[in-house]
């Protein structure tokens, strides 16, 4: 067994030997080696989240043709640190009123919704947490979790603007979660699993080629889930001052803060693994684990950057606008799509790859198309409503 | 002591004593907290028995879905969070003697079985759970009809929820 081809497996097997050199008893080291392995993970993607902070400002700046972060370190590299540092040393306020407990509960289970996530995400073949056989409704699940999060931030906080945040977040997580679920199953029809590795390793061509539709309903949905523009109702700044977690300050702000931006991460992360390929690259996959693993980590940068490039070029629109889009126009379309999916994976043939990937990329124009054509025949006659409307007044006011 | 038995009594009374609290505090909102610590051990309990499906579907429909509606429906219809009044009737006796005669009869029936000592095989490797699961769902020599009898109710109850709040203009 060689390091660099089962790092994780390798690094096991010597921990299990010291330890049994130690006197210890068997099970008492395997459950030490995972739990071991359980703070290296997350403590790995604290690390990057810290990172995380730097891109995304350096990014938001380049969008908005500012420099961003400059003064501290080489290209402001230590600036997240400075930040860290400024939300250690704030002052730490509890409101009047607040429910304690649930209140000092609710950032951490913010953070580890998002770290609950990635005990799924195989970073390389032989690097994962675990491979569940149901990882595409774990997603779901953690999400609930992150749900339940923001409404203890929210009741907590005794706050009234905090309240409507949370109202609002969970409108939009709720009614999102079901076209996120249709469209988690359209790889889930294409792989025959639901396990993410399986899921990678059937993508021979990634399935964006195979179902683009479901990707761009994947990453509208995901975008709702984190609760960014343009679906940000949940802290509009301009309504309710900073959503659910106005009443946070310091540090415990800074998970909520560290949350959120992990979580886009790693949206971008299941976007890659679920229609970009994952680990996979033209078999650079196959040179070694850590190459398998920074190509994931390069595609879910990727993931993140379209999360932040729709975030800062979009505005925020209306609830009944964000609700009649979800359930009049995304819903339908991932259940039509699920179903075409399903019926094309039926009818084409399996063995043919080049047939099969063709009738797929067709069916899901022709439906792209058939959808863009309901909608313009949909906006020409509501146009004609408002205008037919705006004549009468005019006629009126003569 | 093996280590799933560990895990399965540290559960036992997470569950438990979380389902105490659930009746005994006199906060709704941590009423409903505590009882999605209660679904959730039940979650747990289902992944020690191998079920991972149902133990993701667990915190799915039961945290994600319903206590959050009990959490919603406490902050909409409620002005005081607070619970005043006995929390006790006069037949608490009569049911704990219920409860206690329950626990026993099934205690005493389920260790006539000859699996009540036993610990559960793992699955062979490459047992594909959830397919089987999915077959078994959609066979007609399995669980079909069930199956489609609970989606026409589900269906109903959808269609029925809609006539309710249905706005004739």
């Amino acid at each position: 067994m060689n390091f660099w081809n089962n790092p994780v497996q390798f690094i096991s097997q010597w921990l299990t030997g010291v330890f049994a050199g130690w006197g210890m008893a068997d099970w008492v080291a395997s459950l030490l080696i995972q739990l071991i392995g359980v703070v290296v993970l997350a403590s790995m993607m604290m690390v990057i989240d810290i990172f995380l902070v730097w891109v995304e400002r350096k990014v938001v700046a380049r969008f908005q043709d500012r420099l961003g972060p400059n003064r501290v370190g080489p290209f402001g590299l230590i600036q997240p640190f400075a930040d860290i540092i400024k939300l250690l040393i704030k002052e730490d306020i509890t409101p009047d009123g607040a429910d304690r407990v649930v209140y000092n509960l609710a950032p951490i289970m913010s953070l580890m919704s998002v770290l609950l996530l990635w005990a799924i995400v195989p970073l390389a073949p032989v690097i994962f947490g675990v491979d569940l056989n149901v990882g595409a409704l774990y997603i779901i699940a953690a999400g609930a979790i992150g749900t339940l999060s923001i409404i203890m931030a929210a009741w907590a906080s005794n706050n009234k603007y905090a309240l409507i945040g949370a109202f609002r977040q969970v409108a939009v997580l709720v009614s999102f979660e079901v076209p996120m679920i249709a469209t988690l199953l359209i790889p889930t029809i294409l792989a025959r699993s639901m396990g993410m590795n399986d899921i990678v390793q059937a993508q021979d061509v990634w399935y964006i080629l195979v179902v683009p539709l479901a990707a761009i309903i994947f990453m509208i949905t995901a975008i709702a889930e984190l609760g960014r523009t343009p679906f940000d109702l949940n802290e509009a700044e301009s309504e309710i001052v900073a959503g659910f977690h106005i009443e946070y300050t310091g540090m415990k702000f800074g998970l909520f803060y560290a949350g959120e931006l992990l979580h886009a991460f790693t949206f971008g992360g299941f976007w890659a693994i679920l229609f970009l390929g994952g680990y996979r690259l033209f078999g650079l996959e196959n040179l070694g684990p850590l190459v398998a693993a920074v190509i994931l980590f390069a595609k879910a940068l990727f993931g993140y950057w379209i999360i932040m490039w729709i975030k800062y070029t979009l505005l925020r629109i209306r609830i009944d606008h964000m609700l009649a889009f979800n359930w009049k126009f995304l819903t339908p379309l991932a259940f039509v799509l699920l179903m075409v999916v399903a019926l094309m994976n039926a009818i084409l043939p399996h063995n043919n790859m080049l047939v099969y990937v063709a009738g797929m990329l067709l069916s899901n124009i022709l439906l792209g198309w058939i959808v863009i054509e309901i909608l313009r025949v949909h906006s020409r006659r509501e146009r004609e409503r408002v205008e037919g409307k705006n004549q009468m007044i005019e006629v009126a006011h003569r | 002591m093996t280590l799933p038995q560990i895990f399965f009594l540290i559960t036992a009374f997470v569950i438990l004593g979380s389902a105490l609290m659930v009746v005994t505090t006199r906060n709704l909102i941590h009423a409903a907290l505590w009882l999605i610590v209660t679904l959730f051990g039940v979650a747990v309990l289902y992944a020690l028995l191998n079920a991972g499906f149902l133990a993701v579907v667990q915190v799915v429909v039961y945290i994600g879905a319903i206590a959050i509606l009990f959490i919603f429906a406490v902050m909409l219809t409620r002005k005081e969070m607070r619970d005043r009044g006995p929390q006790l009737n006069r037949g608490w006796w009569l049911s704990g003697v219920i409860a206690a005669l329950t626990f026993g009869g099934l205690f005493w029936l389920l260790q006539a079985w000859s699996g009540f000592s036993k610990t559960a095989a793992d699955f062979p490797s490459g047992f594909d759970a959830v397919g089987q699961l999915g077959n078994a769902l959609v066979s007609p020599q399995a669980f079909v009809l069930p199956f489609e009898v609970a989606s026409v109710l589900l269906l109903a109850a959808l269609v029925g929820a809609v006539y309710v709040a249905f706005n004739r203009k």
